[in-house]
């Protein structure tokens, strides 16, 4: 993955997978304590406690006939590159939330990417989904209300 | 009988499904398959040029919508074609320019662009 907003499509496609009417992206860059944070949560189907535990293992997925899960493992991989980390929190019926946190400055950490074109393309390719993006710089914030 | 929360969940996740299909009845769907590898692959510019094709076409008929990993990555981009009454088309190794000629010709002009397409030969098409 080129860029940190193709790696949100790719855990947004696992929130579609995942059957979420709802889909929050979070964007916030922190100059002050030089973290960018980035959190993907949905309302999906969730995951047990056994599957959370596994998420991560690039050689693991619930999804049939697959044998590999590389998606949340290269998202953890960047995050860790630019000296920050991954958390992933879920709950059966409930939903589940990633995320990741990276170095704002940090000479390794990927460039943002076109964010706009990733939630562009949801919102014209899932109109069922509510998708709600915020992206928040220092103290100026630029909201993108929710499109149904 | 009684109806739990989770036996709502799997009702709205089964109407879902049937209101998608509802939708989509009649209407060409164009499925760009967005997993780690096809996204890696540059699905993201190949979903871009579906949508931009639709909007420039102005055309109600067409559905682009997503999902995940094939099972063919080596061949990414890759989407899947299906026009109404016709049997899915996958195209795969996808460029932009690519995208043109197939929303032209086949979403559009009903005929599969046979170059682009896998296995065409292979399956019955029609």
């Amino acid at each position: 993955m080129e860029d940190l907003s193709l790696h949100v499509l790719d855990v947004v496609d696992n929130c579609i997978a995942a059957g979420a009417s709802r889909v929050q992206v979070e964007v916030c860059e922190d100059a002050r304590s030089d973290r960018l944070t980035i959190r993907v949560a949905d309302n999906g189907r969730g995951m047990s406690r056994r599957d959370l535990r596994r998420a991560m293992d690039p050689l693991f997925t619930t999804k049939a006939g697959k044998t590999v899960g590389l998606g949340l493992s290269l998202f953890a991989q960047a995050a860790r590159e630019s000296g920050g980390g991954m958390e992933v929190e879920s709950r059966p019926g409930c939903g589940t939330a990633v995320q990741a946190v990276f170095g704002l400055s940090h000479v390794d950490r990927k460039p943002l990417g076109d964010l706009e074109r990733t939630m562009r393309l949801l919102r014209a390719s899932h109109p069922e989904i509510e998708f709600e993006y915020k992206h928040t710089v220092g103290d100026e914030e630029d909201k993108h209300e929710t499109q149904a | 009988m009684k109806l739990k929360p989770e036996d709502l969940n799997k009702i709205r996740d089964k109407m879902k499904a049937t209101a998608r299909l509802r939708v989509a009845e009649g209407k060409a769907v164009v499925n760009v398959h967005l997993g780690t590898c096809g996204i890696a692959s540059g699905a993201r510019e190949i979903l871009h040029a579906f949508v931009e094709e639709v909007e420039k076409s102005g055309s109600q008929d067409v559905i682009v919508t997503t999902s995940g990993c094939a099972g063919l990555c080596k061949r990414e981009p890759m989407v899947t074609v299906e026009l109404p009454g016709q049997p899915p088309v996958k195209y795969v190794d996808l460029t932009p320019e690519k995208v043109a000629r197939i929303f032209a010709e086949h979403v559009l002009g009903g005929k599969i662009v046979k170059e682009f397409a896998l296995a065409v030969g292979s399956e019955r098409l029609g």
